[in-house]
């Protein structure tokens, strides 16, 4: 296992831009930008959890192997969100049958 | 009974390794073993746990069987039925079953099988036996103070708005469990990548090393899932949360599609270790290598991987989109791939071996044909239509208790028969064993074979009251419970006698192969082997036998 030193200034740096990063989460939250408001979000969600992961967790300096067991977990999550979602999106797609006595209107 | 023999070989009897120091008389103190940090002594930690939970977890079934005798609910009411069944299922999968071969066989063998002194981490492996007791005693309180009723599927929005039982309190308690679960997992990844003896490549892994590497990357990777949804479970309950109910925007199917995400990957945690063992006994008892070494390998893994992606066939009736379904069902019967190349892979080992039928064997044998019984029932159910038809009835019952009781039982009371000697240093009467080993086999069958009828004509599960035409299948059905009951006390009972009165165990008393049976003692030492062993040949490098000569 091989020890990285990593210098002081880079876990500040890392801690005020998540800190910063908090403070624009709440910022846009009072802009109303429609359709993409989830996805701005979520793209600054997931950009503090890369940074915790790269350097606080200090997978950035770690092995290969570390490199696809973490990269794994993400696969999993993809798989998760798509197959929910694949049930969420298309479960209105074939009209329900409305029962014996409800059919005719 | 002429099976009740009990006459153990020569080359089965220790010679005069008595006063070697092993890991069990290293220390005598209480707290030697609570405060442990040798992998063996946190394996008996676990086996004593969990045999409580699985007498515990039988109990329930008991009631529950009792109460199914007559049509009528004359034993309990609906209320008290539903916990019944609750908690057999809780007991049972989250301290029973998902522990079971992992923590205790796992948790021995691993390391002894790679040649190494320890699991890479013996301190985290302590804290994951103490959050497993955490979460039992959570677990044991909820039940003590009234049960819990809402299925041990937790299904919302009753968990999470209705059900008056103690939700919060079995909430908290499967939510640390699954936390240990976790641990035990990355442990064993750990060291299986970082702790293998020189020469121990990928390749030469026995099977079980395998299985376990596999059932790790479960335990990892989806625990997390179903601790989450848990969680959000009970914030659910006690603020509100809106996250599943539609009345404050949230979806009730959502928390089903977040429990199976590892709900059925659990199956394998259950299973996976089992093959493992399997892999074992067969070839041991064959004594012959086994066939296709890396095709049973690789269907570890690709039963990990792909278990992933199934999940759905649990919702096919739930208002799931009919899409969404249409892929699921397809991928179910993908997995059943992997599966179907384990068991012809250990029938191919069978074949022109040199068989002998000890209890351990015999566990196996019945594995096989019972898992295959479970899997092909679990092939109709994961078609859409049939599916429809069955859902929610007996034969879905009838269908996992093949999986879980034939199959992780089954290997479970394989594997603790065959490496007994080792764990102990003691052997068990083995005509006895191969007595009860019979007796499980008649009793499972007798139990769980007539569900599937009973719910083929439509007797729905989860009620206490049914149809007075159901009732001769039910007290077929019962009646195997309690035969089954004694096939389990007869173990527990000879086990427990050879503790102090079985004879000395050889270090290698079945003639197997493999670095537990041929580098270390019985039982093994306080740092398993006296020096590093270095690995020179393939796993299960057996003899040929004549006929193959
Ligand atoms: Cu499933």
């Amino acid at each position: 296992m091989s020890q990285h030193i990593v210098p002081m200034r880079v876990y500040f740096v890392i801690f005020f831009s998540l800190l910063i990063l908090t403070a624009v989460t709440v910022w846009v939250a009072f802009f109303d930008l429609g359709a993409v408001n989830d996805a701005v979000a979520l793209g600054i969600a997931t950009t503090k959890a890369m940074l915790v992961i790269l350097y606080f967790m200090h997978v950035r300096y770690s092995s290969k192997l570390t490199w696809i067991f973490a990269a794994t977990g993400f696969l999993f999550l993809i798989i998760l969100l798509a197959f929910t979602l694949s049930d969420v999106l298309t479960r209105d797609w074939i009209p329900v049958s409305a029962g014996w006595g409800g059919g005719a209107q | 009974m002429s099976t009740a023999v009990f006459k153990p070989s020569k080359s089965q009897l220790a010679d005069q390794s008595d006063g070697a120091s092993n890991y069990l008389n290293a220390g005598f103190s209480a707290k030697s073993w609570l405060l442990t940090v040798d992998h063996k002594r946190i394996a008996i930690l676990y086996l004593i746990s969990i045999t409580l939970f699985f007498f515990l977890g039988g109990l329930f079934a008991v009631l529950i069987r009792l109460e199914l005798l007559t049509p009528q609910g004359d034993l309990m009411q609906a209320e008290t039925y539903n916990k019944m069944f609750t908690m057999h299922g809780i007991v049972m999968i989250f301290f029973f079953l998902i522990p079971s071969i992992p923590a205790v066989l796992g948790n021995f063998l691993i390391p002894l099988m790679i040649g190494a002194k320890d699991l890479a981490f013996p301190r985290i492996n302590l804290l994951s036996w103490y959050i497993y007791s955490v979460g039992g005693l959570f677990t044991f309180a909820a039940i003590v103070f009234g049960g819990v009723d809402t299925g041990w599927t937790f299904y919302t929005p009753y968990s999470s708005t209705y059900s008056n039982s103690n939700v919060i309190l079995v909430a908290v308690g499967v939510f640390i469990t699954g936390f240990s679960s976790i641990l035990t997992g990355l442990n064993f990844i750990v060291t299986i990548h970082k702790m293998r003896a020189p020469g121990m490549t990928w390749f030469r892994l026995p099977l079980f090393v395998w299985a376990h590497y596999a059932t790790s990357i479960i335990q990892v990777l989806g625990t997390p899932v179903v601790t989450a949804a848990i969680m959000l479970i009970g914030l659910e309950r006690l603020f509100g949360f809106g996250i599943f109910d539609p009345k404050l925007g949230g979806d009730p199917l959502l928390f089903q599609h977040l429990f199976w995400f590892y709900s059925h990957p659990a199956v394998y945690i259950m299973i996976l270790p089992g093959m493992g063992v399997i892999s074992e006994v067969i070839t041991c008892f064959a004594k012959k290598k086994v066939f296709g070494y890396s095709f049973i390998a690789f269907s570890s893994i690709a039963i990990a991987v792909l278990g992933f992606l199934v999940w759905g066939h649990h919702m096919f009736t739930s208002g799931q989109s009919v899409y969404t379904s249409l892929v699921f069902s397809i991928l179910t019967f993908l997995v059943a791939v992997p599966s179907a190349i384990k068991v012809f892979n250990w029938t191919a080992t069978l074949y022109k071996g040199a068989v002998s039928y000890d209890a351990p064997m015999l566990y196996a044998l019945g594995f096989i044909g019972l898992f295959t019984i479970g899997g092909l029932t679990g092939i109709f159910l994961g078609t859409l239509a049939v599916d429809v038809h069955v859902h929610d009835t007996y034969f879905v019952v009838a269908h996992f208790h093949y999986i879980m009781v034939g199959g992780a039982i089954m290997a479970y009371m394989a594997g603790l028969h065959f490496w007994w000697p080792k764990i102990t240093g003691r052997l068990y009467p083995e005509g006895w064993a191969r007595f009860s080993a019979l007796v499980i086999f008649i009793g499972f069958h007798l139990t769980f074979f007539p569900q599937f009828i009973v719910g083929y004509l439509g007797m729905p599960r989860r009620y206490h009251v049914y149809p007075e035409e159901f009732q001769i299948l039910n007290v077929l059905s019962t009646a195997g419970a309690t035969i089954l009951g004694v096939g389990y006390l007869i173990p527990l009972i000879y086990f427990t006698w050879s503790l102090k009165s079985g004879p000395k165990a050889s270090a290698n008393p079945w003639g197997a192969k493999g670095l537990e049976w041929e580098k270390a003692s019985s039982p093994p030492s306080q740092y398993n082997f006296e020096k590093t062993p270095v690995v020179t040949e393939e796993a299960y490098d057996y003899e040929p036998t004549i006929w193959l000569k």
